[in-house]
This record gives structure tokens, C-alpha cells and sequence, in this order.
């Protein structure tokens, strides 16, 4: 399939749950989604148009937290990131991991990183933080405040 | 059979990201793995975020020490798509250089430590002495054995100097004939043979559904290379082929290692002969605000870099995502219903960063006995015994 064919499929098929569509270069295009319809979409984007799941971005953007999972078609040479905004209050959206496995270990990352909630992911363990990080702080959200005061952190120049 | 669990790491295992494995096992077969990682967790996205961009390309060059091209070249190519510029022809050929030297010793250091963990040391000590004449070149190239300081956003901060470029030959020609020795030695060998083929098996439906990247997803016949998809540097100028295998055992993950070794090889002499004349720097002074994505094939598979920019001199979110963070989930995949003896080279041919062998512990549920890493890596090597006294005595 070319470009065309592929964009157009896929905002033919999912015009009601696309908000922004932005086709920024030969290479790279944007996807604005409704957070509810993820699922569906990338189950049309990896299993049926065979693209690769590079992996997913969790972006503190300050009203929101946003999340970009970017696909890769290998053919082609087209990378396509879809982005969901979420509540900055209660940040949810369904989990990957059951789909296909390559999603599972970034999503306890964004998990504890950035306090996203994946519904339905099968093992929500930390990825990456000690044991004894406290629950409830995201030291990737922007206003993250440095809670433990003995330790010795670069806080850049 | 009663189940124990056998811990490796924290200081895990062969190589130099500390990672803990937890192996449920009946008897010698392993009936499930649990990875647990996060023990060398610096921060370095969030530590990205408070440094200007040109000062990010040095924190994040430190992310590896054996890749430590692929993150900067990530970096900058995502910087570039912000600003939307191509960079320079020369320094187009200059980055393509440094980033397949980078591969050759990266494969062969693997090969190196895959060789010694089956108990052949001597492919350990050929590997080895063929790829200081790499850290040479490496050396002349960059000024550094490792840690090149070569990438800016724009550009590349050294230029090659010709009178430099016949020597590099000469040096990178060097080391053919012995690699070529070393392919038909490991490639050969009937031994070798039967401690890798059909072991860890990754099949095609699974590199696919875990999102395997590299030569561990090119081993197990699925044609996924950056370099050929998304061409960047000169890769598209230039003949090389992509090698594939089909099997996905560890044998074919070897062997893709080995080719591709020759493949850099080629395009690194081509680069060379081939430099033309020119800028190396466009200068870039300011970043506008907007995203963008930069992906390389690192000598483990593609690194993704994703930055944000707000139109000041920080990026306000940099996302990294290596390799290993997508191969390291398919031991689920390729550990289960092996032997003790072959998960430890299994567990290596992915090719995850080496170094603390000394610290895999091994014990029963009770704690009662304890083997260390040594002895792991012995078992292992009594195993290719064995099969060698076998066959010598087959044949007799």
C-alpha cells in the first residue's frame, strides 16, 4: 500500500474518533485521537496495515498529560505517532499489553513515571524506580518537587 | 518435580546493565523468567530536560558505553526534524563512518563474550585483539577509543583529516583475513553447532508481537533495519546488503552478527574512499518550538529519540527508548523450556550491555546452595565439553 492509501484508510475508517489529523513531512505524521477509540485504532494500524510499534511517549504538556505511540511503516518509510490527551486529574486510558507484548513494559514505565493509569494491563508492576520512590510521585510530570531532601540530584546548570 | 527459583543479579549477568533475573525452573528446565530492571536508572531524560540542547548531545552520548554513537545520532537527527534541515554531505559521511565502526567493534566484543560463555576462549581472545585495531581506528578517527564527542545538532564538531584516511584503510583491511578465519571457525565448528542450533528459538510471531528490533528480530527472519527503511547518513548512497537468517536460534543470531560485521566493513571503506569535500557544521543557534523523531540503527536494533521544544534553548520533554527495552521482554519468549546450562547464552544473545558476570548467583528455594556466576558460566562450558569428547569419540 502507498502513503496515500494508508492516511487516507485510516482516516476513512476512523473519522468520527480523529480531532487532528497533521501531516507534517514525507516522513512523519501526527494523529490526534479520542482517547476511547485506541484500541480499535491501533488494532486496524499494527495488525492490519502490519506497522511496527516503536514505542509510546508520555508528555507532561501541563493542562494535560499526553501520550504518543508511534508506529513505524517499514515499507514506506512513514512514521505515524497517534496522540491521546488525558485529565491531568485522573489520567486513564486503556492498556495495550494485552494486544501484542511489546507494549507492556512501556506502559509501566509511563505508569510510574508520569501516574498514567492503564486499564486492563496485566501486570502493572515499576519498571524502573527503586522500591523505596513513594507512591503518588511522578518525577516526570512538570511540577515535580524533589522529595527526599538528603539526596544528592543534578539539578542541572 | 518440585519448582525452584534461581535469582541472577541484581549485578546481573554478562553484561554492563545490572538487570535481575528471576528463573523458575523443574529440574534443569526453565518453566518461567521474570526481569526485573531498573538498578542503573540515572534519569537521564529528566536530567536532559535542564540542559541546553548542545550539552543534552554529551549527557545522553553517556547512556552507553559501548553504543555511544546511536543515542547522539538519534538526538540530533530528531533536533534536525524539529528544524526540519539536512545536514552537510560531508558530515552526512563522516556520521556513517563513526556510527559502523561503532558496529564492527560492537558485534565483535558480543562475539567476543559469546564465544566465552560456550567455552571458546579462543574466539574470545581473536575477536578481542581484532577489534583493538578497530578502537585504533576509532581512536584516529575521534580522538577517543569510546565516547566520540562527534555529534551536534547540525553537524559534527571534528573533521577527518585526509592524510589520515590511508592508514584507517590500511588498519580496517588488516583485520579481514582474520575475520574470515574467525567466520569459518565459528560458523563450522560441529560442536558449536550443537550448543546453538535450535536453542532459544524467537519465532517470527513472536519478534513481531514482542516488537523485537535488530539483529535478534534479523535472525528470526523478519527484514526490520533502519538503515534500509528509513534511510539517513549515506546508507541509501551506498551497495550493502541486510542480513537475515531464518531460524531465530542463538546459531542464527551468531551468524548475523558475523555477516554484518563484513557489511560495515564495506560501507565504512567506501565512506572513506569516498568523503567529499565541504561543510561539516551548519551552525544552528536556535531551535523553534514543535516535536520531533530521530531513529538510528544502534548495533542492538533501532534507538528511538523523541524531543519536544518549547522555542527556548531546553527541550521540555526527550524521550529515549533504546534497543534492549524492546529485546530484553522476548527471553519470556526463548528462555522457557530450556536448560539452565543454555539459558546463559540465550540470556547473551540478544545482546544486552555485558560486564559483572562474577555476580550471578544461583541457589535453591531454601538458600541452602549457592553457586556464583563462575559456576554458571562453567556449566555451560562442561556442556560443550561433553558434546566434544562425544564426537571425538564417534569418530574414533
Amino acid at each position: 500500500m502507498t502513503r496515500e492509501e494508508i492516511l487516507k484508510g485510516i482516516r476513512e475508517k476512523f473519522k468520527e474518533d480523529i480531532f487532528d489529523f497533521l501531516d507534517k513531512s514525507p516522513k512523519r505524521v501526527y494523529i490526534e485521537i479520542k482517547p476511547a477509540s485506541l484500541r480499535k485504532i491501533v488494532e486496524y494500524v499494527f495488525r492490519n496495515l502490519g506497522a511496527r510499534f516503536n514505542i509510546a511517549t508520555g508528555v507532561d504538556a501541563r493542562h494535560n498529560i499526553e501520550i504518543l505511540y508511534h508506529f513505524t511503516f517499514e515499507e514506506i518509510n512513514l512514521l505515524v505517532s497517534l496522540r491521546v490527551k488525558l485529565k491531568r486529574t485522573k489520567p486513564e486510558i486503556d492498556s495495550l499489553a494485552n494486544m501484542f507484548e511489546g507494549a507492556n513494559w512501556i506502559e509501566r514505565e509511563i505508569n510510574e513515571l508520569l501516574g498514567v493509569n492503564f486499564k486492563g494491563h496485566p501486570d502493572l508492576r515499576r519498571l524502573l524506580l527503586s522500591d523505596d520512590w513513594p507512591e503518588g510521585v511522578y518525577p516526570l510530570r512538570a511540577d515535580y518537587k524533589e522529595w527526599d531532601d538528603k539526596a544528592i540530584r543534578d539539578r542541572g546548570v | 518435580m518440585a519448582k525452584r527459583i534461581i535469582p541472577i543479579g541484581p549485578y546481573h549477568p554478562l553484561q554492563e546493565e545490572p538487570e535481575f533475573f528471576t528463573l523458575t525452573v523443574e529440574g534443569e528446565k526453565v518453566v518461567d523468567i521474570d526481569v526485573r530492571i531498573g538498578y542503573n536508572h540515572r534519569g537521564i531524560e529528566k536530567l536532559s530536560e535542564k540542559k541546553t540542547f548542545d550539552q543534552s548531545t554529551f549527557v545522553i552520548e553517556r547512556i552507553c558505553g559501548i553504543c555511544s554513537t546511536s543515542h547522539p545520532f538519534a538526538y540530533t537527527r530528531a533536533v534536525e526534524d524539529i528544524i526540519s534541515v539536512e545536514v552537510p554531505e560531508r558530515a552526512k559521511y563522516i556520521r556513517t563512518i563513526i556510527a559502523e565502526g561503532e558496529r564492527i567493534h560492537s558485534h565483535l566484543l558480543w562475539l567476543g563474550l559469546a564465544g566465552h560463555f560456550l567455552g571458546y576462549n579462543t574466539v574470545f581472545m581473536w575477536s578481542w585483539k581484532i577489534r583493538e585495531e578497530i578502537l585504533d581506528v576509532m581512536e584516529i578517527l575521534s580522538g577517543n577509543r569510546n565516547n566520540y564527542a562527534m555529534f551536534k545538532p547540525g553537524g559534527i564538531r571534528r573533521d577527518i583529516k585526509p592524510e589520515d584516511i590511508p592508514g584507517v584503510i590500511k588498519k580496517i583491511n588488516s583485520i579481514v583475513p582474520t575475520l574470515d578465519m574467525l567466520k569459518k571457525a565459528v560458523m563450522d565448528d560441529p560442536v558449536l553447532h550443537a550448543r546453538t542450533k535450535g536453542i532459544g528459538i524467537l519465532t517470527k510471531e513472536d519478534a513481531i508481537d514482542y516488537c523485537a528490533l535488530g539483529p535478534t528480530s534479523r535472525a528470526s527472519g523478519i527484514a526490520r533495519d533502519v538503515r534500509k527503511d528509513s534511510p539517513y547518513g549515506v546508507y541509501d548512497k551506498i551497495e550493502w546488503d541486510m542480513i537475515i537468517a531464518q531460524n531465530g536460534d542463538v546459531f542464527d543470531k551468531v551468524v548475523v552478527r558475523i555477516l554484518e560485521i563484513f557489511e560495515s566493513i564495506k560501507i565504512m571503506k567506501y565512506c572513506l574512499l569516498n568523503l567529499p569535500k565541504g561543510e561539516i557544521d551548519l551552525n544552528i543557534k536556535n531551535v523553534p518550538s514543535g516535536e520531533g523523531i530521530g531513529h538510528v540503527e544502534a548495533p542492538r536494533g533501532e534507538t528511538f529519540h523523541y524531543v519536544k521544544s518549547d522555542g527556548t534553548n531546553r527541550p521540555v520533554r526527550h524521550k529515549v527508548r533504546a534497543p534492549t527495552f524492546m529485546n530484553l521482554p522476548t527471553f519470556k519468549a526463548t528462555v522457557m523450556g530450556e536448560t539452565i546450562s543454555d539459558a546463559t547464552i540465550i540470556l547473551a544473545a540478544i545482546d544486552p550491555c555485558y560486564c559483572c558476570t562474577e555476580r550471578v548467583a544461583v541457589r535453591n528455594t531454601k538458600g541452602k546452595k549457592l553457586y556464583d556466576g563462575e559456576e554458571l558460566v562453567r556449566l555451560s562450558q562442561e556442556k560443550t565439553e561433553k558434546i566434544r569428547r562425544g564426537r571425538a569419540k564417534r569418530c574414533s
